[in-house]
This record gives structure tokens, sequence and C-alpha cells, in this order.
């Protein structure tokens, strides 16, 4: 099946009734299959007038009580980035599919990139934090889009999955599971103030059509909802929340693959890339050479780097100018290589292998 | 129940200004929300931003307060995911026409059922008195120091255009009228638009020789002309001169429409 295909199967698993989209290379196929899929399951495939209004009509469902998702590509990405701060400041739950392609502007469309992970972090103004998921096979564009919806549910936030043309257009076995864990947002108990949060900083959701009479506004906004714009500390006090209630759980929510925790010289992956790294470890069989590699890349968890007590270096291949690289040299003293690639072809193995043969 | 009832009241006092415009026409879409007997659990209103786009923060149902000029995107998704819901729409000139006006045109070709009342004050109100795609040729506001040069949309003629099954014009003047428009959106199926041209007394009236509410008002009333009357006389070969406001209903037709429970 191809990784696209799984993306959507995945999303129809987890539960996902509405796809708003605009097309764009290599995202499209993800909005093709959900629209030949979503009415036999009663759900609802609507083609919009372009991205910005695509995210809106997915947060706009997600206040039904929907799982809702879009997909879309850079130049789509970058038009849904002042509706994903409006997800972020009213706590609403949706997934939004990346298949990166190159940049900036229209660059490659049907070249793979990973230039937009600083932007999925950061692209929305404002403060605030992001979950971020990064698939690296055919098998996981199917797992990792199904439980980006829970992520979605549990945290309220969009959760973006972050995948690339190569994982996207690649065709690999994809193994069905008999069911798909589902964990679902948890309603608002009658008589709470609809924004004020529990213990997890998360507050229960009041799906609209359930007599709760919310107003949702993306003003800065009390624990009622009501704009409240020019308070510091009420300001101060969302935001912060907003951001802590992703942040705080960065360690219970991380994912990733770890090979040889004992080696001194650590690759660190995420997305396609990871199979190169993994081609290196399969051709060299060196056992003092390891391998992290994030499923979730956002928020990153620096204890992940603990892991490898013996690391002195990290080898960071990235299909972008060293996004990811920047973060992890940020929370460590040992030595930080990164290994950037543009132009929409994988690292070759071989020069991995050679690098590695310099390095140690 | 009255209009009255659909109030938030512990969010008053209110931001509008004295003598603003919008307030007649939450009243008058309250009303005619309120003789359809439609239960506040079921109403949903959407809006985008500014001074108009901050009615549903006054109202008691559900309501979801969003960025400028995709309100009607936003509301598309809610009245597809969830057809029983009604979703009322609320946006002002520049939200609708300039930001907003793709989503607009798109909302009206889909005739997606939902009821878009627009608080036309022909200027950008909330940030000051900018001027918007409905600022009329000639007219002052911060940024046509010297009196617009562009020519203004006829948001009513575009719905029509696009494909809107129920379209209609009035203005605060017209307090019955208007009531009865919302009213015959809410109940067509299919995109309904109702467009009020509204006073904004502090960033329009006062730098367009209105210089009390009352005169701007006086003005709608002595401007209106009743569509039928309009057609006869343009039928008669008179002219109508450029400034008069066409009022009435000015489409309403039954095109197959989107987001109905089938
Ligand atoms: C993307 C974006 N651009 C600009 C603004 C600033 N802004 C807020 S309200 C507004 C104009 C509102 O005019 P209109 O829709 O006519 O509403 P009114 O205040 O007149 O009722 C603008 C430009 C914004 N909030 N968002
Ligand atoms: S600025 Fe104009 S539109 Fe806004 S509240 Fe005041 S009078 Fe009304
Ligand atoms: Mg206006």
């Amino acid at each position: 099946m191809q990784g696209n295909t799984a993306c959507a199967e995945g999303a129809l698993a987890a539960g996902c009734r509405f796809f708003g989209g605009y097309p764009i290379t290599p995202s499209t196929e993800v909005a093709e299959h959900m629209a030949l899929k979503l009415p036999k399951t009663g759900g609802v495939f609507i083609q919009m007038e372009d991205e910005i209004a695509s995210i809106a009509a997915v947060i706009g469902a997600s206040w039904t009580g929907m799982r809702a998702m879009t997909a879309t590509s850079g130049p789509g990405f970058s038009l849904m980035m002042e509706n994903l701060g409006f997800a972020v400041m009213t706590e609403t739950p949706c997934v939004v599919v990346n298949i990166q392609r190159g940049g900036p502007s229209t660059g490659q469309p049907t070249m793979a990139a990973q230039g937009d992970m600083l932007q999925c972090r950061f692209g929305s103004h404002g403060d605030y934090s992001a979950i971020a998921l990064s698939p690296a096979s055919v098998q996981e564009m199917y797992d990792l889009t199904a439980e980006a919806f829970n992520l979605a549910d549990r945290f309220r936030i969009p959760v973006f999955v972050m995948a690339d043309e190569i994982i996207g257009h690649m065709r690999e076995k994809l193994v069905v599971p008999d069911t798909v864990l589902r964990v679902d947002r948890k309603p608002l108990q009658k008589g709470n103030l609809p924004f004020r949060a529990d213990d997890d900083l998360v507050p229960g959701f009041p799906t609209f059509g359930k007599g709760y009479g919310v107003h949702v506004t993306g003003l800065t906004h009390d624990e009622r909802g009501y704009p409240c714009a020019t308070s510091p500390s009420v300001h101060e006090d969302l935001v912060k929340r907003l951001v802590d209630k992703v942040e705080s759980a960065r360690d219970a929510i991380a994912s990733c693959d770890i090979v040889n925790p004992e080696a001194q010289v650590v690759f660190i992956s995420y997305g396609a890339p990871s199979r190169a790294v993994q081609q290196v470890l399969h051709d060299t069989r060196r056992d003092d050479v390891g391998h992290l590699r994030l499923k979730l890349v956002w928020p990153f968890a620096e204890s992940l780097l603990s892991r490898f007590p013996d690391a002195e270096t990290f080898i960071i291949p990235e299909l972008n100018l060293g996004q990811i690289s920047r973060e992890i040299e940020r929370h460590t003293d040992r030595t930080v290589i990164p290994v950037p690639k543009l132009g929409g072809a994988l690292h070759d193995p071989s020069d991995l292998a050679g690098l590695l043969e310099e390095v140690a | 129940m009255t209009y009255e009832d659909w109030f938030r009241e512990d969010r008053l006092p209110h931001i509008y200004c004295v003598g603003c415009g919008n307030g007649t026409v939450i009243n008058c879409t309250l009303s005619a929300v309120d003789q359809m007997g439609w239960n506040k659990e079921e109403t949903v209103f959407v809006s985008g931003i500014g001074c108009s786009s901050r009615a549903p923060g006054y109202i008691v149902t559900d309501s979801l307060h969003t960025t400028h000029g995709r309100a009607i995107a936003f509301a598309t998704g809610i009245k597809m995911a969830n057809p029983d819901l009604k979703v009322i729409v609320f946006t002002g000139d520049g939200d609708l026409a300039a930001i907003g006006g793709n989503h607009f045109i798109h909302g009206c070709r889909r005739n997606i059922d939902l009821t878009v009342v627009c608080m036309n004050n022909m200027i950008y109100g909330m940030t000051g008195g900018q001027g918007s795609p409905t600022t009329p040729p000639g007219a002052l506001s911060t940024t046509t120091p010297y009196g617009s040069r562009e020519a203004a949309f006829d948001l009513c003629g575009l719905a029509a255009a696009a494909g809107a099954n129920y379209v209609a014009r009035y203005t605060s003047y017209h307090v019955t009228e208007l009531t009865r428009a919302v009213r015959a959106g809410l109940e067509s199926p299919g995109f309904s638009f109702i467009e009020a041209l509204v006073q904004c007394p502090t960033n329009y009236g006062r730098r367009n020789k209105f210089r009390q509410v009352l005169d701007q008002i006086e003005y709608f009333k002595s401007h209106a002309l009743l569509v039928q009357k309009a057609n006869r006389m343009r039928e008669e070969g008179k002219k109508i001169p450029d400034d008069m406001i066409i009022i009435g209903e000015l489409a309403r037709r039954n095109r197959p429409a989107l987001g109905v429970r089938k």
C-alpha cells in the first residue's frame, strides 16, 4: 500500500469522520482516499476553496465532536498558520498531515524535504507548544496518524503528522491491526467552567449542540471563555497553561526506537532519513554505533539523549539545513554533527558510513 | 420567550459605541430566531473579526468567534459535520467582502445551509475607520483621506450571482422588514444572505457629514428604494440615482442546498 493511502486508512480506523482539504502534491492521495471512503462510513468529505478554509472547516467540525483532519504540503501549510493558532488558543483537537516537499515557495512539488519541522513548531504567531509525529514507513503512516487523533483529543491541540514525499509515496506492506486504541477527548462536566483546566491542565470538551452554551473565541479569554484581552495575568496564565499542558507531558508521550544504547556514536533521525541510517547500521554491523529514531519529534524530550550515557557524538541527517539538529545542540554538551541535505534525494547510506569512519 | 432571553446578561455592558447600528441588527436577528421557535441548544452563532463579529459573544448559545474573514468556512465545517445544528453567521463588510470574499462566494456557490447576516457600516469600525470594499466612492476614511477612488461592492448582487438561495437588503431604519427578512432567511434552506446597512457614528458618520446618529438613519430612510419600484423605474426607462439604496428581497429560489439532512 502507498504511504498516503495508509495515512487515510489509519485516520479512518481511528474514527476520523471529517476531512476538509485542498489538493496539493505530494499529499493529494490522502484527500482522494478520504473522498472515496468517508461517505461509506457516514463521514463527511469536503473540498474547500483553499487551505485556510480547509483548516477552518476542520476546526468547525471538531466543535461538533467529530474527529477531523486535513492533509497538505508546504504552500498549504503556510496558509493554515493563522487558523492553527486559533486551534491552539481555543483548544480544538484536530489532525494536520503535512507531506513535506522542497521549499521555500513552490519549490520542488514532487521531491521530499523536512523543511517545515520548525514551522510546525513555531509558524503561527505568539507562544505555544505543539505535538508533531514523524512516520518513517508505510506502517507508521497508518499507526502514527491513528495515534495523532488520540494525542489531539487528549491535549486538545492540533497534532501534526510531519511526513515527507518519500514516505508518502513509497509502497510497502501494511499490517492492519484488528483494533486501533482509541482514547477520546474527555467531555466537560456539566456545571464546570468551560475553560477551567483539570489537574492535567486540559479542560473538558463542551461539544456544540449539547446545551453547554459555550462561547469560543481566539481572543484571550477567562475560564468562562469570555474575552478578557487586556488583563496581563489572564493572558500570561492562559498562554503558560497552553504551553505547559504539552511540555509537562513530553517524557510521558515520547515515542522512539533506540538501538545500541551503550554506543559512543549515535545517529539521531526522524522520517525518511531513518531509512538510510538503518541501512548503515545493517551494513556496518558495529555495536558501538547507536540510533535514536524519533517517532514523536515535538515536544522534543531531551531525556532521550541520556538514554545513551556513553555517547560522545550525535550525527543527525535531515532533509533540511539542520532544523532539529539545532534543537538537539541546545540540550547536549556532546559533539553534534548535522548532516543537512536538500534537493529531494535521501542521504546515501555509503556517505553516512564514510562519515562514521571519519568520526570513529 | 422574547429576543431578550437570548442575551448573555453576565457579559453586559457591551463594547459597542453609543448610537452604533449593530445592536439593531442583533435584536432583529434574535427576534427572528425566537419567532422560529428554535432551541438555544440547537442554535450556533459564528463570526469573524470586527465590531459586528463581536455579536455572538453576547448570545447564550454555543458560539465560535473565529479569525478575520473566515467565519463562513468555519460555519461550513460545523454545518456539514452536524446538519441538525442551525448555524447563523454574523459578519462585517470588511470581514465578508475583503479578507473573506472567497469564502463568501464559495458559500453561495455551495448553497450551504447557513444564514449570513452582514452588518455593513461601509467602514472598518474595529480598527478605527479605514476604507472597506463597500466604502462609497468619494467617502472619507482614514485610508481614503481625499475620498475613496474605488467602486463599492454590491454585496447582494454578488451573493445572488454566486448562487445563494435567499438574498435581501435592508437598513437599521427598517427594523420590521429586516426582522422579516432574517426570518425568511432562517426558513429558507441553503445559503441565505441578509445585508443590513448600519450607521457607525464613531468611524463613518462623523467623517461623512452625518453629525448626529439620526442623520444617517434619516439618510437610510430617504435613500431607500424598494426593489419592485426600482424595477418599474428601469422598465419605464427612468434613471435611478447612484446613491439610492435598493432594499427588499433580491433573490429567492430553490437550488439544491448543502448541509441539510437528506
Ligand atoms: C488577518 C487579520 N488582518 C487584520 C486584522 C485587523 N482587523 C480587525 S477588525 C478589521 C476590520 C473589520 O471590519 P469589518 O469587517 O467591516 O467590521 P466592523 O468592525 O466594521 O464591524 C481588521 C482589518 C485582523 N484581526 N486579522
Ligand atoms: S466603531 Fe462603529 S461599528 Fe464599531 S462599535 Fe463603534 S459605532 Fe459600532
Ligand atoms: Mg465594517
